[in-house]
């Protein structure tokens, strides 16, 4: 059974559908890609589910040992962020809380997880810094390692690499690829084609009309062209 | 000087004050820090504005404890205003600057027409600005005050973590299982409460410095959460226990002594944040 599936969603505000007649599934282990231009509906297809935002109709179910509040997710940047006082290890731990229920305090296996994902994304040098000192691909790391303390499953990166220069954008693709071959679910929300025709096992274009399948498919599929040609102009 | 403070000292009322002072002082500056971060430095300033609206419409009832009316319109308004900041028409800031101003000019004006007081600025002014009220504290009033205080540093120390990731990272909280709505509402009551409270000892138009005065200055020498919210603490509860014992040697407004203090702590830090490099 796959981890995630989706069937005949339908997504939208305030009554007016943005995507209709969604239909996909995330096998276990799998490296989904998640395309479509700005508006298209990428955002509200991640709070979706994330459970954050419900579907207008359809349904999505996870399985496979999956529990819905295992989605590890990196979510983009806010503002907010950019200037809060918060140490490295602080943050990586807040990835704990889902689990802990009402205790007030971390205990010392939930430390030792934390420690072991810094350490995994070799940040482990960074752990007392600030992060608002943090480089942007740095940064990025240390959210990977807060999401990764709230899942051992599925991953869902909402444009990892926006805001990050190309040698990090390299880097964070490669760190994903690589927790991808560790076993981990990935669903990557991006812009940028030639990445996701790289390292994506399977692609979701959201767009007219839409698309699921394998990498290949995507390819040579009319459909998407035409996306493909503009998105290779942009990169 | 010792002399003078020992004879002050030996008067219950001033040590009430410096209790009362002291606790208000932490409660606020333990919040304060969330509020700074989450972009609502301004909340102080509109709710104890609420706040003074709720007491002139008290005063025209004439309901013998402010606290029956002030307390519940304040939550209330707190609720509404940190809850549906988000994805509402009119934005946070907005909605804030929007109440805040309503309700002070709606309170002065109920005032004014229905008040029997024969010394309505006199009233005023020592809502807005804080009164020596602080020093004519009854017991009851002290242990309510504690009371607020305990339960705001019980409640802060208890969900400290979720403060800080809900602060930080809302809709990341969110996905993994907190209700971060729910934090939310839990710092808007909190915040309401501290307000309430610190009208009292700083009056409306300077409780917003409690709030955001200690958060920024350990903002400039800390970088973690943990050691900000820290140094706020004990930076506040100095600045306050300060301001409170050169107002009553030097007999100045105790409210607008504390922020004094505080603002000066604020020049300080601002200073040796700069020399560090930071």
């Amino acid at each position: 059974m796959a981890q995630l599936i989706c069937k005949d969603v339908t997504l939208g505000y305030d009554g007016k559908p943005v995507i209709e007649g969604l239909n996909f599934s995330v096998e276990s282990g799998d490296y989904l890609c998640i395309l479509g231009e700005n508006g298209s509906g990428k955002s509200t297809l991640v709070k979706t589910l994330l459970h954050l935002h419900p579907a207008m109709s359809g349904t999505i179910e996870t399985g496979d040992g999956l529990s819905p509040n295992e989605i590890g997710y990196l979510p983009q940047q806010t503002l907010v962020q950019r200037d809060f006082p918060a140490s490295v290890t602080e943050i990586v731990r807040s990835g704990l809380l889902g689990r802990s229920g009402m205790r007030p305090f971390y205990t010392k296996e939930e430390k030792a997880l934390a420690d072991e994902n810094i350490e995994r994304l070799g940040i482990s040098h960074l752990k007392k810094r600030c992060y608002r000192e943090l480089s942007g691909g740095q940064q990025q790391r240390v959210l990977l390692a807060r999401a990764l303390c709230a899942t051992r499953k599925m991953l869902l990166l909402d444009e990892p690499v926006a805001g990050l220069d190309p040698r990090a954008m390299q880097e964070m693709y490669e760190l994903v690829a690589q927790l991808n071959r560790d076993g981990i679910t990935i669903i990557m929300v991006s812009h940028d084609v030639s990445a996701a025709l790289s390292y994506a096992r399977h692609v979701l274009f959201i767009g007219d009309p839409l698309f699921w399948g394998m990498t290949e498919q995507f390819e040579q599929s009319s459909a998407a062209g035409h996306f493909i040609k503009g998105g290779m102009k942009d990169a | 000087m010792l002399d003078t403070l020992r004879m002050y000292f030996a008067y219950p009322f001033v040590r009430y004050a410096l209790v009362v002072g002291v606790l208000i002082a932490l409660s606020s500056s333990l919040l304060g820090v969330t509020l700074v971060l989450k972009r609502f430095s301004f909340i102080g300033d509109g709710l104890s504005h609420v706040a003074f609206g709720a007491i002139a419409i008290a005063t025209i009832l004439g309901v013998s404890n402010n606290m029956v009316v002030v307390m519940p319109v304040t939550i209330l308004a707190a609720v509404l205003l940190l809850h549906t900041g988000r994805n509402t028409k009119i934005k946070g800031d907005a909605a804030i600057a929007m109440i805040s101003v309503g309700a002070l000019a709606l309170g002065y004006l109920l005032l004014n027409v229905f008040s029997k007081s024969s010394n309505i600025s006199g009233d005023v002014c020592s809502t807005l600005f804080g009164s020596t009220a602080i020093l004519t504290l009854t017991k009851t009033d002290v242990w309510l005050c504690i009371a607020i205080s305990v339960l705001v540093i019980a409640v802060f120390l208890i969900f400290y973590h979720k403060i800080f990731a809900v602060t930080f990272d809302e809709t990341f909280s969110q996905a993994t299982g907190i209700r971060a709505g729910r934090y939310n509402l839990l710092i808007a009551v909190i915040t309401a409460s501290v307000i309430v409270l610190a009208m009292n000892l700083v009056g409306s138009l300077l409780i917003s410095a409690l709030i955001i005065f200690p958060a920024l200055s350990a903002m400039r020498l800390f970088k973690s959460f943990r050691l900000v919210i820290l140094c706020s603490a004990v930076m506040s509860v100095i600045c306050a226990a300060a301001g409170i014992i050169l107002s009553i040697l030097w007999s100045t407004p105790v409210g607008s002594t504390i922020v004094a203090m505080d603002i000066v702590m604020f020049a300080l830090s601002w200073a040796a944040g700069k020399a560090a490099g930071r």
